[in-house]
């Protein structure tokens, strides 16, 4: 309850609300109204989820189309390195990499953004120079959301001071779990000004919610709240990104936008290593939102390993064999 | 369909390779261990999703059915019956391994004869027949312990003869509880789609199965009825049309011989305001699209709740939207090839009769290949209950959409059927399920899901759906003496 | 045996959470068969090991419990396919250790395979026998089902020591049950066998363990182990029965008493061996609109 407890934490203006887009305008008027809607969405089955993305998981996605999804999927990839021990050599290797991933084919297609803490997001910008590649940085104390709103917003300025184009925050989980909605709202409303001209995405942390129900309300709220993008998960705390997780959140954006018009982009991260996991996700998009978010705009991975098993199974491709760990890089 | 300005996601061909399968020119009839000529006229098993002649198979004659009788019974008197418990278990279980080991090459073969996609014959039916068997060879000696009575008895030779919409699934729902039980079989698989069981054949072979336990005498509705009507036959199971049942009813009324009958059904899938809508839209889908709607437990009938028609048919629609129909053999098909030119007829039949009668016809655009036998998913809005299309079964992929307001409105509606097989309650309130589950005349009943089978769970109708439940504790009764399923 | 070719012995050790440990105690003891020459030197069990068996089998208990039924009898007829493949090393092992001539042998490894298909085949059926719907008096949906209670420690028979030790622990797993054995004291080797067939065939690590030695020290650690749901008393020596049935007491264990003496082990089980360590979980829930 951070705005009580620290009522200089924002200016008076800042505290009026934006409301959501119609016909949503009216349900953040109130703790009571807020609650009503979001527990007033469907339910969600857990077992109809599963069963689902588990007929998804056996399609086949083979020659041509593994091919495409494969150059689609790197050029999704948001390069993550978030460590206590992250240094700028570290950071400008990252970025390296980023813009040319596969050294030995310059084909290959740069990803989507490098993922760093906010402190480091200068040393991504300088060395991604003009490649077009965005810098990410998470902020709002990162990955507990454990802190005060001055100090939460403060993360969000600095990072954008220096050059992160795009924020991945946190919602404030222990909010959410003890029903203050509306804080979870109007914290997500505070960070997306702070953010100026920086795309926001709003990481749910859908291991703590645990049910695929809360995931539904997290990402209404978030979405409400004006984020540009959803998120799974900080990747710091299993599981993380499932395919029921991924499931809900589509059905979620879409559902949005047909309601009010506005595209909301989704990223999973955490737990997609593999190529497979990630063509997964793709059929997940192609079969339940369809073509419009099957482009790095509305889509990105979070992940760190999962490139180079992209890059490894590029390569089988082209080569007609198996590749192996000495052919790709470490980061 | 979504309004992208971006290409989809195009799914490159995927197919299973064909070359698991050896599929010789001809067939002749499983008798006592071997296979035989059969002495009626051979006619010939189409791909229904080409009209590729697959193969030649022999039609049992009534001195053939005879042959295969006197086998079963042989094999009963002489080995079957009095073999100890343990090890017709033994049997069993090496059937099922077997089926385990080439569940490849049966599903394969499977939508090579029936159209189903590939998917669900690798996924659903194959491993479920494999299930059936393993489940049975666990009951052979512990019959005691299946509160049926003490020391229960075979009842000796059962005449079964099945559907063409699950071939190898319902061969297995029919031989496993009958040989677990002590009895012996003579088993008619359904014209169109003899291959699984003929390949089931050589399994029991490789499993040294004695000879005359199970014969397979592939043949069409003359060799079915020479199979049931034959005199020295103990118990009659039947699935298939219900018209067929009534006659199969008559024809053993006055003998001593039991009958189980599995018929027709016209599901109602009930979707509350409180269904979890996504879910339920899956589970419609899954209901009436499930099979190309080859299922006699199809959740046919929409029953939804009026206030949020409009919203679950859009979703219905958009969702139909991603539904792949085409080749069976590939990975991606969702919706395979249908069964037959006459089944085919049927459907377009009762279609074209839906929109006579007034109700509005959605089908989304598709693809369909110019061979083979090959209708879209559709849906009627608009239909009453005094429909045929609310009334008949259509066993295609047809979906008739009805509404109601209250929940005694969706129960009434949901019984107002002379058949009682299954139904769908999608809510996600326990205690409305709970109840409406109680009101519903049906034998099987799916709270928010559709479509489940399992060997451990009893499955049958009521009304005109049938009598006697296969699976379970319950599946044994139809075998043993005593017991009056 | 040959002259020419010098045998490789085996090592018989503990099975503790899907790996072969020695005892931790380093200390070994000797088998012999009936006519007293040396077989092997086994583990000697302590109650260390004990304990890290118990830690084992619960930690292997949700896994285990958590199969589909149908899963569970999957796992144990693969047991049954594994041990046919031993049939000749387990004919010898028992021949040897309990005396028996071969033909009495086979006959007793042929029961004790035969008898572990039987308890695989009862997975998934115990629910529809031991469970179903109550017809209370109310609008209530009521129904019953059994369900494992958890880490059974179980005595194996002293005499017996295949038969005997299966049919003692297949119906605890038939149940869902997670296991700690004692094997028999003087006839341990079939069992280290057995633990070898299950480590082979998709028994996840934990949901066994068997440890050969004394059950006359190792009864009472188990009898006393809180982390213990219940304990199969069959194989306790003579006298201590009643008293690891008292030291059981202390944790309210779900107690299997030894018979005065072993049973005839071809006899029909029955659902003996499987209820005691079945618990039975009740559901009530309101019929209404």
């Amino acid at each position: 309850m951070t705005h009580l407890l620290d009522p200089d934490a924002l200016p008076d203006d800042a505290r009026a609300l934006m409301a959501p887009l119609p016909p949503y305008d009216d349900v953040t008027r109130s703790d009571s109204a807020f609650r009503a809607f979001l527990h007033g969405l469907p339910g969600v089955d857990q077992v109809g989820a599963e069963a689902r993305v588990g007929v998804l998981g056996t399609r086949s996605i083979k020659t041509t189309s593994k091919a495409w999804a494969i150059d689609t999927a790197i050029s999704m990839v948001d390069l993550t390195t978030l460590e206590g021990a992250d240094t700028p050599g570290k950071v400008r290797s990252l970025a390296a990499k980023a813009r040319r991933p596969d050294p030995g084919d310059p084909g290959c297609p740069s990803v989507a953004a490098v993922c760093v803490y906010g402190d480091l997001a200068g040393v991504a910008r300088e060395a991604l120079g003009d490649s077009g590649i965005h810098v990410a940085a998470v902020a709002t104390a990162f990955p507990s959301g454990r802190a005060s709103r001055a100090v939460k917003i403060a993360d969000v300025e600095d990072a954008v001071a220096n050059g992160a184009d795009e924020i991945d925050m946190v919602i404030d989980r222990g909010a959410f779990l003890t029903g203050r909605y509306l804080d979870v709202f109007e914290e997500i409303v505070a960070v997306k000004e702070a953010c100026g001209d920086a795309h926001l995405k709003v990481i749910l942390e859908t291991g703590e919610l645990v049910t695929l129900d809360n995931v539904r309300r997290a990402s209404w709220i978030a979405m409400l709240a004006g984020g540009d993008f959803i998120k799974t998960s900080t990747g710091k705390v299993n599981p993380a990104a499932t395919l029921p997780v991924s499931l809900v959140m589509l059905e979620a954006v879409r559902d949005f936008r047909a309601a009010t018009g506005r595209q909301i982009g989704f990223k999973p991260a955490g737990g997609i290593r593999t190529t497979k996991d990630a063509i997964k996700h793709l059929v997940l998009i192609n079969e339940t939102v369809g073509a419009d978010w099957l482009d790095p705009d509305w889509f990105r991975f979070g992940a760190s390993s999962l490139l180079n098993d992209l890059l490894l199974q590029r390569q089988k491709l082209r080569t007609g064999h198996y590749s192996g760990p000495d052919y790709v890089t470490v980061d | 369909m979504t309004s992208s300005t971006k290409a989809p996601f195009e799914y490159a061909p995927a197919p299973e390779s064909r070359s698991i399968v050896d599929i010789a020119p001809s067939y002749g009839l499983f008798i006592d261990g071997e296979f035989v000529d059969g002495t009626g006229e051979a006619f010939k098993s189409v791909n229904p999703a080409t009209e590729e002649v697959l193969t030649e198979v022999s039609a049992g004659s009534e001195a053939d059915v005879d042959r295969a009788v006197a086998a079963a019974r042989r094999a009963f008197t002489r080995v079957w019956g009095p073999m100890r418990p343990a090890d017709r278990s033994k049997y069993l279980f090496r059937i099922a391994r077997l089926l385990q080991e080439r569940s490849r090459e049966f599903a394969v073969l499977e939508s090579l004869d029936n159209g189903k996609p590939i998917r669900e014959s690798r996924d659903v039916d194959v491993p479920l027949a494999a299930a059936h068997f393993f489940y049975h060879a666990g009951w052979a000696d512990k019959l005691d312990h299946a509160g049926l009575g003490p020391g229960p008895r075979p009842l000796g030779v059962a005449a079964q003869v099945i559907p063409w919409n699950f071939p190898l699934l319902m061969l297995a729902w029919k031989v496993a509880p009958a040989l677990a039980t002590g009895n012996t079989v003579v088993l008619k698989p359904a014209e169109t789609t003899p291959l699984t069981a003929l390949l089931f054949a050589e399994v029991c072979r490789q499993a040294d199965l004695p000879p005359g336990v199970v014969n397979i005498v592939t043949g069409a509705g003359d060799t079915g009825r020479a199979v049931v009507e034959h005199d020295d036959v103990d118990k009659v199971a039947f699935t298939g049309s219900t018209d067929v049942g009534k006659q199969i009813a008559r024809a053993v009324a006055g003998t001593r011989k039991k009958l189980t009958l599995e018929l027709g059904g016209k599901a109602a899938n009930i979707v509350f305001d409180d269904a979890p809508i996504d879910q339920a839209v899956e589970g419609i889908v899954q209901g009436i699209f499930f099979n190309q709607g080859h299922v006699c437990c199809a959740g046919s009938r929409l029953l939804v709740q009026e206030s949020i028609h409009d919203e679950v048919i859009a979703s219905l629609q958009r969702r139909i939207g991603t539904l792949r129909v085409g080749d069976p053999l590939d990975k991606n098909t969702d919706i395979g090839a249908i069964n037959s030119a006459e089944q085919l007829a049927r459907i377009r039949e009762l279609s074209d009769y839906g929109e006579a009668e007034g109700a509005t016809r959605w089908q989304p655009a598709c693809d369909l290949p110019e061979r083979g036998f090959w209708f879209p998913p559709t849906v009627f809005t608009g239909v009453s209950p005094a429909h045929r299309i609310a009334r008949d079964e259509v066993f295609g992929p047809v979906l008739s959409v009805l509404t109601f307001r209250t929940p005694d409105e969706a129960v009434a509606k949901a019984n107002n059927s002379t058949y009682g097989l299954s139904a769908g309650i999608w809510s996600e309130k326990g205690s409305r399920i709970l109840k409406i589950a109680n009101q519903l005349r049906a034998g099987v009943v799916w709270a928010n899901t559709f479509n489940k089978f399992d060997p451990t769970s009893p499955f049958g109708g009521y009304k005109q759906s049938g009598y006697g439940r296969e699976g379970g504790r319950h599946g044994l009764a139809a075998y043993l003496k005593g017991n009056d399923a | 045996m040959s002259t020419d070719r010098l045998a490789v012995r085996k090592t018989y050790k503990l099975y503790v959470n899907g790996a072969f440990p020695r005892s931790e105690s380093g200390r070994t003891y000797e088998v012999t068969d009936t006519k007293g020459h040396f077989l092997a030197n086994a583990a000697w069990a302590s109650r260390k090991d004990a304990r890290d068996a118990v830690v084992a089998a619960r930690g292997a208990f949700g896994k285990w419990s958590g199969m589909t039924a149908y899963n569970r009898g999957q796992v144990l007829y693969r047991v049954a396919e594994v041990m046919e493949g031993r049939h000749v090393q387990f004919c010898e092992e028992v021949a040897a250790g309990e005396g028996l001539s071969q033909s009495k042998a086979r006959a007793a490894v042929d029961a004790a395979i035969d008898r572990w298909v039987w308890y695989a085949g009862w997975t998934d059926k115990l629910a529809a026998v031991l469970g179903g719907a109550n017809p209370v008096a109310g609008p209530y949906f009521d129904f019953s089902m059994p369900e494992p209670t958890g880490v059974v420690a179980v005595l194996a028979p002293q005499q017996s020591s295949l038969l005997g030790l299966v049919s003692v622990l297949a119906p605890v797993l038939a149940g869902g049950n997670t296991a700690v054995v004692v094997t028999s004291k003087e006839r341990p080797l079939p069992a280290v066998s057995l633990a070898e067939v299950l480590a082979t065939s998709d028994v996840p690590g934990g949901t066994v363990n068997l440890l050969t030695g004394d059950a006359e020290e190792l009864g009472t650690w188990l009898a006393e182990h809180a982390d213990v749901d219940a304990i199969d008393l069959t194989g306790a020596p003579a006298g201590r029965a009643m008293e690891f049935e008292r030291e059981a007491a202390g944790t309210v264990k779900r107690v299997l008493r030894a018979p005065a003496q072993e049973p005839d082990w071809t006899a029909d089980p029955g659902l003996s061996r499987m209820t005691p360590f079945l618990e039975t979980k009740t559901v009530w829930h309101p019929i209404g609109v």
